[in-house]
């Protein structure tokens, strides 16, 4: 099992730059994903990994060996794609064993294997049919039992749940969360689908044109969104993001909001006069009679225990998650109050977050930040 | 299951219609194998049966026609044929009959195999090519990779006759004239655009992920090529082959522009035939059969991959 070290990777095809000079680490045993939408660089970031593509600059390392210009052959991972890429000439056994053969492994090594690792998928009872007449799924866990058989030091998926149904997706992934933490392999993971990634990854990365937005946890990356664009594609639906304009000094704790003042977390820096934008996850909105922003409802969605509300509020568009118990009728007015310890600030022009003391990345305040997530979330 | 079945449906045709359907083919079928089974006729025929008119459809079989391919003969005066020994075989026997003795073997058989060796040779060569080529286009960024496919389209975009007299002096300047090497060269050529532009359209419908795993498993790209591509592409290379075999195969104007002795193929030699003592068609028809023959096995032996090559890429699968 193998480090896999990232830096100042870069790729540029022609004029177009798919990844720009990205860093990142994949600690040895982590499911790590690469997120984003499609054409961020994310595939092109794991074909890098995997050999498949040559940097413009950068290195690759894994397991402490530079990789960068290695052929895909001599760094020992194995590769899960979209459409699985079964051989339709060799049957569900021989496509299995496959890279063993490669290897040059003994008839009888692979035949052991491979049995192995169809156990270890429960589809011991489909080795001697032909790939062509088999479900997606059952597609899926071959073209993953040919990833584990060779028992490589990283797996890399590029998409490997994309062409299944949402059903028996939901599914797959429990099961390749399992794979994971038996075999304990560092394994690099692409989606574009953020429940993908969020239910499945130790450590995400959100990618957006060849840019890593955010390297952190799924909750890190919920609760404290780095940038607009990580805030507008994590959760569904996603952050609100409600435009103003305002100067703010260190240490605020309010902004004014279309003439509302709303309680924000802290400041720590200073902004000039500028366009701004609060940031409030739908489930951090409540609906108070004394609440200094009003809105108009707009609509309704049902989602069993909860609902989400779409308001009209002088600063915009708003959807509010709140219990299916609460009865609104379009047209309604309706008072809100927000969260304060929970919302995001961020400067309109460089989608950046603002320091607060819900959003700050500085070494001294760490130790606090960890306090306090503990105790919300333990 | 049509017996259960009495709801019309809108996507399976009804039994009358498939009848049809059939019948149309059937007759089809019949009416494009009349010439082809004329000449088989012909071949088994007498020179007077094959010109008699009306044209006889029951006759006595004779292989005068096949004898004739196969053999030179020179004409002699009665007497001297009753001087000489009994004859031997059945051709020198008819040759006889008409005051004719065999003088020695005809060269239809040299060739036919120059044929066989200039149209396999040229299509191999075209396919192998082509299929290189093909998957250099498909997989990797070429610089002018569309212009270099136009330009390789280009060179069939004029009737290749067009260019005989060019290539007759080229030929005869570098000594490639009348030569198996020059023929084999010239219809490789011409192939291996065909060849190029039809086996990327299938190489184009190969996932790159099936050698993309090969190679992360441990494959060069040229293991990967040979054991993973090559099986999958199996069905457009067959049906690619045909197609240049069968031009290499039938082509008349640059044979006979090119090739008069060593090196001459089929078509030009059977208009030799009808030239030697009369208009001897069952001789003709007998060399045209067996022309056809290679080609008719070979599509045969391919037909699996050629149905499913010139549909294939039709539907996604």
């Amino acid at each position: 099992m193998a480090e896999i070290r990232v830096r100042n990777l870069h790729k540029a095809f022609a004029d177009f730059v798919a990844v720009r000079d990205s860093s990142f680490t994949v600690r040895d045993g982590e499911f790590f994903c690469l997120l984003g939408p499609s054409g961020c660089g994310k595939t092109t970031t794991l074909r890098m990994i995997a050999g498949l593509e040559l940097p413009t600059s950068g290195t690759i390392e894994l397991a402490g060996r530079d990789v960068t210009f290695n052929r895909a052959g001599e760094r020992d991972i194995a590769f899960v794609f979209q459409l699985f890429a079964l051989y339709p000439h060799m049957n569900v056994r021989e496509n299995i064993g496959f890279p063993l053969k490669c290897m040059g492994m003994k008839r009888a090594g692979i035949a052991t294997r491979v049995e192995e690792a169809a156990r270890i998928l429960r589809i011991s009872h489909l080795l001697d049919s032909r790939v062509s007449g088999l479900s997606g799924g059952d597609r899926q866990r071959i073209a993953l039992g040919r990833a584990i058989v060779r028992e490589p030091a990283a797996f890399m998926m590029d998409e490997p749940l994309g062409a299944l149904d949402a059903e028996f997706r939901h599914l797959m992934c429990g099961e390749l969360r399992g794979l994971h933490d038996r075999l304990k392999a560092t394994t690099v993971y692409v989606t574009h689908d953020q429940m993908e990634a969020m239910a499945m990854a130790d450590t995400i990365a959100v990618m957006n044109r060849g840019i890593i937005e955010q390297y952190a946890t799924p909750q890190e990356i919920y609760d404290r969104p780095a940038s607009l664009f990580v805030a507008d594609f994590i959760g569904s639906p996603p952050m609100n993001l409600l435009s103003f304009t305002g100067a703010l000094a260190p240490g605020a704790r309010a902004v004014r909001l279309d003439g509302a003042a709303v309680g924000v977390p802290e400041l720590r820096e200073g902004v000039e006069e500028r366009p701004l934008v609060l940031g409030v996850r739908p489930e951090h909105v409540r609906f108070a009679e004394a609440g200094a922003l009003r809105g108009e409802v707009y609509g309704t969605e049902y989602l069993g225990t909860t609902q989400i509300v779409t308001l009209k509020t002088p600063a915009g568009p708003l959807k509010a998650r709140v219990p299916s118990t609460v009865a609104v009728k379009p047209g309604e007015r309706i008072g809100l109050d927000f969260r304060a310890d929970r919302l995001s600030l961020f400067d309109a022009a460089s989608g950046r977050a603002l320091r607060t003391a819900l959003h700050d990345p500085a070494p001294r305040h760490a130790a606090s930040h960890q306090v306090r997530r503990g105790g919300s979330h333990g | 299951m049509p017996g259960l079945s009495t709801a019309h449906s809108v996507v399976e045709p009804s039994a009358l219609s498939k009848r049809i359907a059939q019948g149309i083919v059937i007759l089809y079928a019949l009416l494009t194998m009349i010439p082809l089974a004329w000449i088989l006729l012909t071949g088994f025929k007498t020179p007077p049966d094959s010109i008699s008119y009306p044209p006889k459809l029951v006759f006595q079989p004779s292989l005068e026609g096949y004898c004739n391919l196969f053999t030179t003969r020179s004409r002699q005066t009665p007497e001297y044929i009753a001087g000489l020994p009994p004859a031997e075989g059945m051709c020198d026997e008819i040759a006889r009959s008409r005051n004719m003795v065999v003088a020695g073997p005809s060269k239809f058989v040299p060739r036919f195999v120059n044929s066989l060796v200039i149209a396999f040779t040229s299509t191999l060569l075209a396919v192998g090519l082509g299929t290189l080529a093909a998957y250099g286009f498909s997989r990797f960024r070429v610089p002018l990779a569309d212009d270099l496919l136009f330009f390789i389209l280009s060179t069939r975009m004029m009737p290749p006759i067009a260019v005989a007299i060019p290539i007759y002096l080229m030929y005869r300047e570098l000594g490639l004239s009348d030569t198996k090497l020059g023929m084999i060269l010239l219809y490789t050529a011409v192939n291996v655009s065909l060849a190029v532009w039809l086996l990327k359209g299938f190489i184009d419908e190969i996932p790159r992920e099936y050698e993309e795993a090969a190679m992360i498993d441990g494959y060069t790209r040229l293991q990967a090529f040979r054991k993973v591509v090559l099986p999958q592409a199996a069905t457009g290379i067959a049906a690619t082959a045909i197609f240049c075999l069968i031009f290499a195969w039938n082509e008349y104007a640059f044979a006979v522009l090119l090739t008069s002795g060593e090196a001459q193929t089929t078509p030009p030699f059977i208009p030799f035939i009808i030239g030697e003592g009369g208009q001897d068609w069952p001789a003709v028809a007998a060399a045209t059969t067996l022309f056809v023959i290679p080609i008719f096995v070979f599509t045969i032996l391919l037909r699996k991959h050629l149905l499913r090559g010139i549909t294939f890429g039709a539907v996604r699968k």
